[in-house]
């Protein structure tokens, strides 16, 4: 029945495969969320018993043909318990007229309900005994197999053995291959010590106890006390125990065999797959999804960087897998193939490649002294010889390298020699925070890490994943600690005189680029070549920048693109850590280097430059003159620093687009037009951002009266709702984050892409476009909806306020909104406004609000330091006006 | 309609009886003193007079049940005379005398159990964990009165929330008397968010339950203006209104509470002459947040409030003669 074991393995010594035999038994009633109706008993004739989740009967009431059969593995310590949601989720969809689907789901043998035989079975056997119960069900094709934990390997060791049945495989946590290089994780390896192996997972429930403490956040006792319910006695959990013990830890263990032909025997499937997986689970850890990943070709992925090990309780998983169900019909690879790209981003590097003219200059160098320039001609070299030396290091194709790199030549070549050998560049913002930059780049999962020698310590203290390639040669104990693989000088050396491989098609994935994560974890959005090409195209005709151009490359993400552009580029002296440190001095030096006409800046650093406007010389004031454009771009500006901006560089048109990750370049608005538009002059409501720049059109969504974007999207004037966008230059989609791409994602009957932005906003007559804020930010209030941004601007022009944010409390749909006052002076101790305050702010606000609030300060998000956090600000008037203490937002 | 309006000599059971005879209804008012009211025949009786209130609904049509023992602190037998046997009373003589409709006019207080409401519906009446005596024998009261709900007797329960306007012996009179002797407090920040009623919307609301009272019978209705608003700015409206300081002093909830306990102890023993300065209800009410969702309400009592909280100021101010 078994393979044959050496018995002599200690782990297996010990009375495995003992106890009393019992049959299969109905689960006790009242476990919470399971209806008794679904359980039932199927005997195998000659094996064993089973007890089964099943909603055929309830679907043969129904009178509806199944499409199909979920057939649902539980892994260990569980049992079919766990997809108890899915079981009523997909009932209830056939009750309400959607496709029906059949979920099957046992408690596989010596576990939960099902027998106790007293035999100790090994992968193998589950796999088989796993078909012989589908043969009794005579379960009808095609089925997808539903699998979590080691119950997915089962799942798809069947799936193998059934391909000419087999729709889809959905996977939760689940791992199919052990890499001989890399230990079993600590956990287990402690459980499967030979002194540990009974105590802990049969003679007492620590085992299983350990798992159930797996929930994010914690599980209800009942729902605990439920996945104990079939493991009460040590006898009961004998198969907890071989189940552990049969986890292939090495190439000589018995069930070894049968996961390498499982593993195998899952990359020839060419059926769709969902891969969901919960981040935090200490066992299954990221490097068994990328595994798994590898062998699915036609996987659909969400990572939930919130939920764990026991993914099914933490998360929606039942309407995740509903919802993949609905769209399996569509084809897999469905993205339009990039026709007509443009021009190759390192083309000016090649078409300029014997020029001496500067390409970069580099104010602040990192090896110190003065400024440094570097030719195209250098630059073009050092990217070609870069590529190849990259390539010689194992730097393949579609392989993932981080770039941790401040801005400058050294980031500049690194990113143009992984953009050329077709490399994805995962590129996060410093901004994000040291947490939540390890959470983008462990998230990530890259394979090589390029860095400068903060990047680099960080990478080896936070424990990130990838070869580590260092920007500067490291005396070699620094190298050591560091565990630098490699420098770009040797890569350099390597690379020298070779050639370079072809390069990646357009329609390739050219990097990854982190959001803000100013409402929620960091987000990766997954450019193409084409999407990039097309990015530097609008910049090109929208700024008129070009070969030639002097460019301050204040802004990274923009003057990134300075080479692909052809414009020569000069990186200002900043710490690139604090973007709000930049001085009006760096700027118009830069600009003096250069000879620049173009300024990018980020909106960070926009304030200090006009703060330190004064320090100014006559000649750097002069070098300012030549300035014809400033861009800020990243977050809006507010008019009176544009203001500054424009008194700083009294030739230049300042300009601030309207964009996020996904879509960089969307709308752009001048001075003048903010101007024009001014909350003061104007009856419209919200921040006007300008119109759309050629190429990309702009939609809105209607909001419907429980607050959602549920309308049509169209350009109809005047109308509130969530912004929606289309362009070339939009991003591809989102890095492991199925779902949110789904929600995100709007395709048109014409095949063109758009992009839910999550902002709110509407259209006046002239076709410019104006913010009202973040759809989540969207009051609900017993006479309809209201957006925040209009009044926040009506209370912010009163002469005390600083700066005020709008706040929903209480339920949607009968919420009220509550105004949160910075005043100058500022308070010293949060409160409730005076009356006379109070009364004044009504009457500004042409909005009903409930109270007023002041605050020292505003809670805002730690990036762009200007986005009043309405969040976080609801949360904490929720608490202070339902009578909670009095604290700080 | 001939109609009776019961607690006639209070705020709103006087506005409620102008309300109901403006609205070309016939009105008879109930309650042991004078209703000092134009129109309406006065009936004077107690509640604990089982003739007297037969006599009272002789001949009428529909009932606007508003007289109760209200006060903050007392003899437990004195509030579940008036407020549970009163009523109790009241519904069993209405219904032999053939009345059709009876609006009884409860508390949100019924349902109120201590912890904060921010944008919640009326919830069930819930004598158990009712704070205080009149809390409780209203929800009492409340469920007798749903409890004789039937074909030909429609019942409507109606809670207005913190009635106030000129004139008003319970809320103004004594927050403005308190500010005035300086014994006002805050509770805590003073921020805690509270829905009061003017007493003109209050009277509205109970005369369209009235005439809704067949399409919607059977159900509890939390009636408010709709507009919450800080409750140290609430008082510091009424304060103004009436010319009086605005509380500037702060104590700590938890130990306001804990002072209300014992004094609620001690006024149950030796009742003093004024009410309690303070009760756990009291202590409540003053530093939680009580604003309710009015969306039922106003779509099935086809109602809105007509007094905007600033217009009902400027009310209290002239009232004040300021």
């Amino acid at each position: 029945m078994s393979p044959a074991a050496p018995a002599a393995l200690p782990r297996e010594a010990e009375g495995a495969g003992q106890g009393p035999a019992a049959p299969a038994a109905l689960p006790p009633r009242g476990l919470p969320g399971l209806d008794p109706a679904f359980s039932r008993l199927v005997d195998v004739p000659g094996e064993a018993s089973w007890h089964v989740l099943d909603n055929g009967p309830r679907l043969a009431e129904l009178g509806v043909e199944p499409v199909g059969t979920l057939l649902c593995v539980h892994g260990n310590p569980t049992w079919s318990y766990l997809w108890r949601r899915l079981v009523a989720a997909a009932t209830a969809a056939a009750e309400a007229g959607a496709p029906a689907w059949r979920v099957v789901a046992p408690d596989q043998l010596e576990m939960g309900f099902s027998a106790r035989t007293g035999t100790r079975r090994r992968l193998a056997d589950r796999v088989r005994d796993l078909g012989l119960l589908t043969d009794e069900l005579a379960l009808p094709g095609p089925v997808v197999t539903v699998g979590h934990d080691w119950g997915g390997v089962v799942a798809l060791g069947w799936a193998v053995d059934h391909a000419d049945r087999l729709a889809g495989v959905v996977t939760l946590n689940t791992a199919v291959h052990q890499p001989e290089d890399d230990p079993i994780p600590a956990p287990l390896r402690l459980a499967l010590q030979p002194a540990l192996l009974a105590p802990a997972t049969r003679t007492t429930p620590a085992f299983l106890e350990t798992t159930l403490a797996l929930g994010h956040p914690p599980l209800p006792a009942e729902v605990k006390d439920a996945y104990r319910a079939p493991y009460g006695t040590a006898d009961r959990r004998s198969g907890i125990r071989d189940f552990v013990a049969d986890i292939p830890v090495d190439e000589s263990h018995p069930s070894r065999a049968e996961l390498d032909r499982i593993a195998k025997g899952v990359r020839g499937l060419d059926v769709p797959a969902l891969v969901l997986w919960g981040a935090k689970d200490p066992v299954f850890r990221d490097r068994y999804l990328d595994d798994l990943l590898g062998r699915l070709r036609f996987a659909r992925v969400h990572r939930f960087p919130a939920a764990g090990h026991l993914i099914a309780e933490d998360v929606d998983y039942a309407a995740a897998v509903l919802e993949w169900l609905g769209e399996r019909p569509r084809a897999v690879d469905d993205e339009p193939s990039a026709a007509d790209a443009g021009a190759r981003l390192w083309s000016v590097l090649e078409s300029q490649a014997d020029s001496d003219e500067p390409a970069l200059v580099e104010l602040a160098p990192p090896g110190g002294g003065g400024p440094r320039t570097i030719s195209w001609r250098l630059l073009s070299r050092r990217v070609g010889e870069l590529a190849a030396g990259l390539v010689a290091a194992g730097v393949a194709p579609g392989d993932r390298v981080s770039l941790l790199v401040p801005p400058g030549a050294d980031l500049t070549a690194a990113l143009y020699a992984c953009l050329r050998i077709g490399a994805i560049v995962v590129v996060a913002d410093a901004g994000l925070g040291v947490a939540g930059l390890s959470r983008a780049v462990t998230g990530a999962r890259p394979d090589h890490v390029i860095g400068a020698v903060p990047g680099l310590t960080a990478a080896r203290a936070l424990g990130w994943p990838g070869q580590r390639i260092s920007v500067a040669r490291l005396p070699l104990p620094t190298r050591r600690a560091l565990g630098v693989a490699a420098s770009f000088g040797e890569l350099i050396e390597a690379g020298r005189g070779t050639a370079l491989p072809a390069p990646p098609p357009s329609s390739a994935t050219a990097a990854v680029l982190f959001t803000s994560g100013s409402t929620g974890p960091a987000k990766g959005v997954v450019y193409t070549h084409a999407q990039l090409q097309a990015l530097r195209d609008a910049l090109a005709s929208h700024y008129g920048v070009g070969v030639g151009t002097g460019l301050v490359a204040g802004f990274a993400p923009f003057a990134l693109l300075g080479p692909a552009l052809g414009a020569r580029s000069a990186t200002p002296d900043m710490d690139v850590t604090s973007p709000a440190t930049l001085t009006a001095t760096a700027v118009a030096d830069a600009a003096a280097a250069v000879d620049a006409t173009v300024v990018f800046l980020s909106p960070a650093a926009v304030a200090n430059v006009v703060a330190t406007a004064d320090a100014l010389s006559p000649s750097q004031r002069d070098a300012l003159t030549r300035v014809r454009t400033v861009l800020s771009a990243g977050a809006p500006v507010a008019r009176d620093l544009l203001e500054g901006i424009g008194r700083l560089l009294p030739n230049a048109t300042p300009s601030t687009p309207y964009g996020m990750t996904e879509g960089l370049l969307m709308t752009a608005a001048s001075l003048d037009l903010i101007r024009a538009t001014d909350s003061s002059g104007s009856a419209e409501e919200g921040v006007c951002v300008g119109a759309p720049i050629a190429g990309v059109r702009v939609r809105i969504a209607a909001l419907d009266s429980a607050g959602a974007a549920s309308g049509v999207p169209s350009e109809e004037p005047g109308r509130t709702g969530e912004i929606v966008v289309s362009a070339r230059h939009l991003r591809d989609g989102y890095d492991r984050l199925w779902l949110t791409q789904r929600d995100a994602d709007l395709r048109e009957p014409d095949g063109s892409r758009w992009h839910r932005t999550g902002d709110v906003g509407h259209l006046d007559a002239e076709g410019r476009l104006w913010v009202e804020g973040r759809l989540v930010h969207v009051l609900v209030t017993a006479d309809g909806v209201l957006t925040p941004v209009g009044p926040e601007q009506r209370i912010g022009a009163l002469p005390e306020v600083v700066r005020a944010g709008l706040a929903g409390i209480g339920p949607v749909g009968t919420q009220q909104a509550v105004a949160v006052v910075e005043l100058a002076p500022a308070v010293r101790r949060p409160g409730i406004a005076s009356p006379e305050l109070a009364a004044r702010v009504r009457a500004a606000a042409g909005v009903p609000i409930a109270a007023v609030l002041v605050v020292p300060r505003l809670p805002t998000d730690i990036r762009h330091n200007s986005k009043v956090d309405r969040t976080r600000l609801s949360r904490w008037a929720e608490g202070v006006l339902a009578g909670g203490r009095m604290v700080l937002p | 309609m001939r109609v009776l309006v019961t607690g006639a000599s209070g705020m709103l059971g006087g506005a409620t009886a102008r309300t109901v005879a403006a609205a070309g209804h016939e009105v008879r008012t109930f309650q042991r003193g004078p209703a000092n009211l134009e129109g309406v025949e006065d009936v004077r009786g107690s509640l604990t007079d089982a003739a007297a209130v037969a006599a009272a609904v002789e001949g009428v049509e529909a009932v606007v049940h508003l007289a109760a023992k209200v006060s903050l602190a007392g003899d437990p037998a004195d509030f579940a005379a008036v407020n549970i046997e009163g009523t109790r009373t009241l519904l069993g003589a209405a219904r032999r005398a053939g009345v059709r409709r009876f609006v009884h006019v409860s508390s949100p207080s019924v349902a109120h159990t201590g912890a904060s409401i921010a944008g919640d519906d009326a919830a069930p009446a819930d004598p158990e964990h009712a704070r205080g005596e009149y809390a409780r024998t209203k929800a009492l009261g409340e469920r007798l009165a749903l409890d004789a709900d039937a074909d030909g007797f429609a019942v409507v329960v109606v809670r207005p929330h913190l009635v106030w306007g000129p004139g008003d012996p319970q809320l103004v009179a004594r927050i403005v008397e308190r500010a005035r002797s300086r014994r006002l407090p805050l509770l805590g920040s003073g921020a805690a968010l509270i829905d009061t009623t003017y007493v003109d919307n209050a009277a509205s609301a109970l005369l369209a339950a009235l005439e809704r009272a067949e399409a919607v019978h059977g159900g509890s209705y939390v009636v408010t203006n709709g507009e919450p608003r800080p409750v140290a700015e609430m008082l510091a409206g009424i304060c103004a209104a009436a010319g009086a300081p605005a509380p500037s002093w702060s104590v700590p909830p938890g130990l306001a509470r804990a002072a209300g306990g014992a004094v609620e102890a001690v006024w149950r023993i030796r009742p003093g002459e004024d009410e309690p300065p303070m009760t756990r209800f009291l202590a409540d009410q003053l530093s939680t947040a009580h604003w309710f969702d009015q969306r039922r309400t106003r779509a099935d009592l086809q109602w809105r409030p007509q007094v905007s909280l600033d217009e009902g100021f400027r009310r209290l101010a002239a009232s004040y003669g300021r």
